[in-house]
């Protein structure tokens, strides 16, 4: 990276004096590197100064995630789901089609289910994150994963973390009512084996069970 | 994904003084949109302003009217009691726009500045006059089952994608934005606008302006109302053709309505003439059918959309009479 070059990527919390000062810091960290004599900065480990451009170019991020926090940092443009499975390594969560079309990637935000694929990490300062593997308590299974073994509910299982999130979802918003309505609802998660009659079975034994979700 | 700056703002002015220092800024909330342009490399702005954090989330019901924050989520809006009870044709056409999962992300303003579906525009090796201007259009002579049948030009053909903007075109909303300027008021109806010309610009937005909030006035429609939406698949696909109707009727007389379409135009399609007609006629299977032939007039079609003369009168038709019929 040209040292010389301006330092854009990194973000400027308004009002915050303390990153101006963090971003001043650093960018005279930068100047420093230019001017030093070309000898030294041979001598320096180029690698150091890579990561120092690739620290300047993410933003913090503190995020609780199935209920650990985590204080990270990532770059502006990297989605939800990639910093789940990339950088948390947390593959429950599934990249479908990337681009919001599938549901593959569903998980819950403060209790909402969103589509992980569309939303930014670094939209997502102090969320709470429920993925698959936050669901089951030590060896037991969530009703919802114990329903969709139970009914069928798939056949190659690439959808299935989506659905079951969404599915849970379905029933905490109120719209589990009849199969009619649960398919409505559930329409933005596509399995492309063609489980849904036994999603549609799933999810309505869930909810005429009345197990706390 | 280009890499970007990110900023939060915290009030719409300073996002409006944000957006200024920089050439190729653009605001984001919801992102359902605009991040996946951005994955598709269709716009690639150095810097997002992150505006989720003002304080523009609020539904408010006062005498005469609603105002609703542009902040606020679709589902927010779908599912609000007031909304559902007063405007049910609203919530009829957020429901139907997009999966919950979308539903839950999206804002009411970000719905309104959604670009459209077209895939010459989405497609970044094919020629679209409203990505890159003057390079030309793909669907003219294409692919162009979705495209318009109204108001169209040999520039472009695409169609604006939302149900909420029909809805909200027919309940006569208005448009609250803010800018370098001061604030100022855009009638819904003029907000988007025809592509003509200049495509690449799709409403009457101005450079920094950030829409506040949207206002409805009262209206006697609740009753009989109806948001009808002809798709590819039953949940979860953008609208061939849709079609948003508000009836007053009473003595069996239609006193007022209010009739749009959506997935025919560069805009919320408003049948103001067919409206005209409506009004002050019986309610009868024969007005409906006279009303549905009357909107297609000057409808044009494009190829593999010559499907949308047909169902296009046949969509009013159905809507008209369920509506009538509530």
């Amino acid at each position: 990276m040209d040292a010389k070059k301006p330092i854009r990527n990194k973000a400027v919390e308004e009002d915050s004096n303390k990153s101006r000062r963090d971003f001043i810091k650093k960018s005279g960290l930068f100047t420093a590197l230019a001017f030093t004599p070309p000898s030294l900065v041979l001598a320096t480990d180029n690698k150091w100064e890579e990561k120092i451009a690739e620290y300047l170019e993410t933003v913090p991020l503190s995020i609780e995630v199935n209920g650990v926090k985590h204080n990270l940092n990532v770059e502006p443009r990297t989605t939800l789901l990639d910093l789940l499975r990339e950088q948390l390594l947390l593959t429950g969560t599934k990249k479908g089609c990337d681009h919001g079309q599938c549901g593959a990637c569903t998980v819950h935000v403060n209790g909402t289910r969103i589509l992980s694929c569309l939303s930014l990490a670094s939209m997502q300062q102090n969320a709470q994150v429920t993925t698959i593997e936050g669901l089951s308590k030590g060896k037991k299974l969530h009703p919802m994963q114990e329903a969709f073994i139970k009914n069928d509910g798939f056949q190659c299982g690439y959808c299935t973390p989506g659905q079951i999130m969404s599915g849970i979802a379905c029933i905490k918003e109120g719209h589990a009512n009849s199969r009619e309505e649960i398919r409505e609802y559930m329409s933005g998660n596509i399995c492309r084996c063609g489980a849904y009659h036994n999603i549609v079975d799933a999810i309505t034994e869930v909810k005429e069970g009345g197990m706390p979700l | 994904m280009k890499n970007f700056q990110i900023i939060k703002a915290l009030s719409s002015k300073s996002a409006v003084s944000s957006v200024g220092k920089e050439k190729d800024a653009m605001f984001i909330a919801g992102g359902t949109n605009l991040v996946d342009l951005m994955k598709k490399n269709v716009v690639a702005p150095d810097k997002l302003i992150d505006i989720t954090g003002i304080d523009l989330k609020q539904i408010e019901f006062l005498t005469g009217k609603v105002t609703i924050g542009a902040l606020a989520k679709n589902s927010q809006v779908a599912e609000d009691k007031i909304i559902k009870e007063n405007y049910p044709l609203l919530a009829l056409a957020l429901s139907a726009g997009a999966s919950q999962q979308i539903r839950h992300m999206a804002t009411v303003g970000g719905n309104m500045l959604q670009r459209t579906r077209c895939s010459y525009f989405y497609n970044t090796d094919m020629p679209c006059n409203k990505r890159v201007p003057k390079s030309g259009c793909g669907a003219i002579g294409g692919s162009n089952r979705m495209h318009a049948i109204f108001g169209a030009s040999d520039s472009c053909i695409a169609v604006h994608p939302s149900d909420m903007c029909v809805a909200l075109a027919a309940l006569e909303a208005t448009v609250f934005v803010e800018g370098p300027k001061g604030k100022r008021e855009i009638k819904f109806t003029d907000f988007h606008r025809l592509p003509g010309n200049t495509p690449e610009i799709d409403n009457t937005l101005q450079n920094k302006e950030i829409i506040t909030s949207i206002v409805i006035p009262e209206n006697n429609f609740s009753k009989n109302s109806h948001y009808l939406k002809v798709r590819d698949r039953s949940s979860y696909a953008f609208a061939l053709i849709s079609v948003a109707v508000g009836l007053d009727i009473q003595n069996n007389t239609i006193k007022d309505v209010r009739l749009a379409m959506g997935g025919v135009a560069h805009k919320p399609w408003r049948l103001t003439e067919t409206e005209e007609f409506l009004k002050g006629k019986t309610v009868s299977e024969t007005t409906f059918r006279q009303a549905a032939d009357l909107a297609m007039k000057g409808a044009r079609s494009y190829g593999e959309n010559d499907f949308k003369l047909t169902l296009g009168p046949n969509a009013i038709f159905e809507a008209l009479t369920i509506a009538a019929s509530k």
